[in-house]
């Protein structure tokens, strides 16, 4: 009956029908057959051609030009300026304020957004209504507006009070002194602007969880609250994480905003700008634009790629358990099961 | 309430929109009984075991487990549901498998086992651990305590899951169709656990296709179809002799 078999299964059964029988006379040919995988001349040959265009480029960075209005050959890009500025204090500094503040706005952010995500999807209507509030407004103004709003906030609330409501006031605290804690001022106007995009990406990973992980941990008897933390929030985990890392790398660069909209920022007793404030000042005292940037751009370019590092072993930890991680291994393994499963 | 009965349900009704799935169960599971629900697709059968732990809101009717109201406390003449952590504690009480399994992806199957018992009852994490051990090795499976389940086949990830409902020592466990989403030949190693635990007295409720299964083990069958329940009672009556067309006509397709 097995008229149809599936081409490239070969039994080792010399015996069975194959399609074409001419080929079946030799049956020690056909179990020490190989599989050779489809190779094709276009791998090759783009590989060629992206290696001399890449050349091409990297001999352009280190030649050098004519300029308009200038004699002679000078250097494309001045490499020197470069090297000169590369680990400068000012950098340095500006690297570790980069780095704090982009951390501690995006552990708010995360910890606002889980919050408003398990409010968007709670049962009573004022967790719902109040969340998605949140998010249209902090979604909805540029976070430049926000930042010089929280500045502000001790002109508008210069004293904020506890009490019956029109009525007696149990506690007043003084805003005075906020308006100049930059620091302060930037985790809170950052981290509240990152919570709403935060929000809808939890969200989102939530979504994606199978509804029978809710039914089978409620069967077991666990809380709503016990089957959010040990249950759905690990495996939303996974889709939670690669936006997260893109929030993470847009915040590195979205705290230069901070220094021209409040000023610098004091931290451990330092006060100093982030890395873009670094080149600002260094490039506005010096003029030589675009070496100064580039050195602000090798920072940047060097943090992001930790970033990715530790995303990539977040998203190792959150997939275990999942077909998905061992992907490749299957894939290898089942390479290497074709190769030499005959023998 | 001292009764025989573990389970007891009274005129259950439940609809969804404007469609009556439940038109009035009448139902009582005795103490050490395995109950088979059958029936076509849509009949209801799965609808009313998810209303036995409150998976499902009953519209109408009563429903007890060991005299208990699931997910409701009952004053005068109505019944006032209850709050999250009030109905979670009942439903400690009641085991369920799931037709898709249902284990946590991301948890071996030891930690899927052992979960719910630490952190919902309470119990020491070594005590839980023996037993789910123990478990594993009841249902064949001591050597897979620390796989995922994407390393299991369809019945080893059902059997875990049997595993992980039992380790919550429970006095009922409901079973929702637990062996239609698996291949044909790993059908047999789940119904074999089955079979031990009802041998073992285990209460249980069985939503099930599988009718040699039904004639077997169980000591009641029901045979439910629109909302309500057409025939019942022991299977070798029932299932060898149908007094109804339409059961007749459901042996014969099933068959």
């Amino acid at each position: 009956m097995s008229s149809e078999v599936p081409e490239g299964v070969h039994s080792t059964a010399p015996s069975t029908t194959t399609a074409n029988s001419d080929e079946t006379s030799s049956s020690g040919e056909v179990s020490s057959l190989k599989v050779v995988p489809l190779r094709s001349p276009v791998r090759y040959v783009s590989w060629a051609l992206a290696a001399i265009v890449v050349a091409m480029f990297v001999h352009t960075l280190f030649s050098t030009t004519t300029r308009f209005g200038q004699d002679g050959m000078q250097p494309r890009f001045e490499w020197h300026i470069v090297f000169q500025y590369l680990f400068d204090r000012v950098f340095v500094y500006g690297a570790i304020v980069t780095v704090i503040l982009t951390a501690t706005s995006m552990i708010v952010g995360v910890a606002i957004g889980i919050g408003l995500a398990a409010m968007r999807l709670s049962k009573f209507g004022v967790f719902r209504v109040s969340a998605a509030l949140y998010v249209w407004f902090f979604r909805g103004t540029p976070v430049w507006t926000q930042l010089i709003f929280w500045v502000n906030l001790a002109y508008l609330y210069p004293i904020i009070s506890v009490g019956l409501p029109f009525g007696s006031t149990w506690h007043s605290w003084s805003m005075s002194g906020f308006e100049t804690n930059f620091f302060l001022v930037a985790i809170i106007a950052l981290g509240l602007n990152e919570g709403a995009y935060m929000a809808e990406i939890v969200r989102g990973g939530i979504l994606v969880v199978d509804h029978g992980q809710v039914e089978a941990a409620s069967s077991l008897g666990m809380r709503r609250a016990l089957a959010f933390r040990r249950i759905i929030l690990p495996q939303a985990m996974r889709s939670i994480i690669p936006p997260t890392g893109n929030e993470t790398i847009s915040m590195l660069k979205t705290t230069s905003l901070v220094a021209p909209a409040l000023g610098a920022i004091s931290i451990l007793g330092i006060t100093t700008g982030d890395i873009n404030e670094a080149a600002v000042n260094i490039l506005s005292r010096n003029y030589h634009t675009i070496p100064v940037l580039m050195v602000a751009a090798l920072w940047y370019l060097f943090l992001t790629s930790v970033l990715s590092i530790v995303q990539y072993f977040i998203e190792r930890h959150y997939g275990r358990g999942f077909v998905s991680t061992s992907h490749r291994r299957e894939r290898r393994s089942l390479r290497t099961a074709l190769e030499e499963s005959p023998r | 309430m001292s009764t025989d009965n573990l389970v007891e349900a009274r005129q259950v009704r439940k609809h969804f929109g404007r469609l009556e799935v439940l038109k009035g169960i009448n139902l009582n599971v005795a103490r050490g009984e395995v109950t088979c629900l059958l029936g076509p697709s849509g009949s209801g059968k799965s609808t009313f075991l998810r209303c036995i732990n409150h998976l499902e809101k009953i519209d109408g009717g009563e429903l007890l487990v060991d005299g208990q109201h699931v997910g409701y406390q009952r004053k005068g003449n109505k019944l006032y549901e209850l709050s999250d952590s009030r109905i979670s504690r009942h439903r400690a009480d009641i085991g369920m498998v799931f037709q898709r399994f249902n284990l946590f992806p991301h948890l071996t199957a030891l930690e899927n086992i052992t979960l719910a018992p630490t952190k919902v009852l309470k119990q020491s994490s070594s005590v839980v651990g023996a037993r789910a051990l123990a478990l594993l090795e009841r249902v064949g499976l001591a050597d897979k305590a620390g796989s995922y389940p994407s390393q299991l086949s369809g019945g080893q990830q059902q059997r875990v899951a049997i595993a992980r409902a039992l380790c919550m020592e429970p006095k009922l466990l409901l079973f929702d169709e637990p062996t239609s989403a698996l291949d044909p030949e790993l059908v047999g190693d789940v119904l074999d656990v089955m079979k031990s635990l009802a041998n073992d007295g285990m209460t249980m409720i069985v939503v099930t296709h599988e009718i040699g299964f039904a004639r077997e083990v169980a000591d009641t069958a029901y045979f439910m179809d629109h909302g309500v329940i057409v025939e019942s009672g022991k299977p070798q009556d029932v299932l060898v002799n149908p007094q109804t067309d339409r059961l007749r006509e459901f042996l014969r397709q099933v068959l």
